[in-house]
């Protein structure tokens, strides 16, 4: 019984990561992007911890600690390059960043 | 706790289907908190208490906050106007009423972890600072570099003429001596082309 819940936990992980990454593919706020990425990230960190209880050690839940630190570097240079977006482009619709010069 | 799982994972995946859908920035932010505080409660279902409250304290206090100071700065009200009307709170309530029942159920009685033993936080930390003290190292430099390329990123454009200025002044101090040079060693081939 045990183990088949530690499956859907898997399968959870992979339902929240196929909705983030529908969101990545359709929504064109760069926020929401980001967001999206945030929810891949945090799927991800779901896997590892999943894992991590079903053999009963610490390993999933360390990567888990990875994955965090990793998600904030990323979150904060992603919202500098949000900021720096709208001052010289003047929108958030990542379909504007469609030049390298902006 | 199978039931805690169950009903955790439902409210993760409304609450995360609503941060896609939803076309106020706002709104998606909200709905983003409570798809992490609902795996939250997963974690902690799973037997994995200190991530759990790592999830609450750095994913939906520091990185949300991080968004909101973003979405402060961007000053985005010509796109969107950022107050929140009274009728947007009724579903991220509801879900959260949800987690706040089973955050209760689950600390108030005695309930068996899914994976059958609980990996506390004495465990992560000793393989935090056990076999893996070198990822813990290469995270620290992680978060510096990303501290320093925002904070170069996001300058602002009278610190980015400033420091414009500043290097162009720094490049003509140090290129008059190289441009003497240069002239002398242009002379004898300019002189050469008009013979």
């Amino acid at each position: 019984m045990a183990a088949v819940s530690l499956d859907h936990a898997l399968v959870l992980a992979a339902i929240l990561f196929a909705i983030g990454f529908a969101g990545l593919l359709t929504r064109r706020n760069l926020i929401v992007v980001l967001a999206c990425i945030e929810i891949m990230l945090n799927a991800a960190g779901l896997a590892f911890v999943a894992a991590g209880a079903r053999w009963g050690q610490a390993d999933g839940q360390v990567m888990f600690l990875f994955v965090l630190a990793m998600a904030a570097a990323e979150v904060a240079v992603g919202l500098a390059i949000a900021i720096r977006f709208r001052q010289s482009v003047k929108s958030l619709d990542i379909d504007d960043a469609d030049r390298m010069r902006g | 706790m199978t039931a805690l799982f169950y009903i955790a994972a439902v409210v993760a995946v409304l609450s995360t289907l609503m941060v896609v859908t939803r076309r106020h920035l706002v709104h998606a932010l909200l709905y983003l908190v409570i798809s992490l505080f609902a795996v939250a409660v997963v974690f902690y279902t799973l037997g994995a208490p200190f991530v759990a409250a790592l999830e609450v304290i750095v994913y939906a206090g520091a990185i949300m906050m991080l968004f909101l100071f973003a979405v402060m700065l961007l000053n985005l009200q010509a796109d969107s106007p950022l107050r929140v009307p009274r009728s947007a709170w009724i579903g991220p309530a509801i879900l959260v009423a949800v987690l706040l029942a089973e955050m209760i159920y689950g600390l108030t009685m005695e309930t068996q972890p899914l994976a059958g033993a609980e990996v506390g936080p004495q465990a992560v930390s000793e393989a935090l600072y056990g076999p893996y003290v070198l990822g813990v190292e290469l995270a620290s430099m992680l978060l510096l570099a990303a501290l320093i390329g925002a904070r170069h990123v996001a300058r602002t454009s009278d610190e980015e003429e400033a420091t414009a200025s500043m290097e162009r002044s720094r490049a003509a101090a140090g290129k008059r001596p190289a441009a003497g040079t240069q002239s002398s060693a242009q002379g004898p081939a300019a002189e050469e082309a008009d013979a």
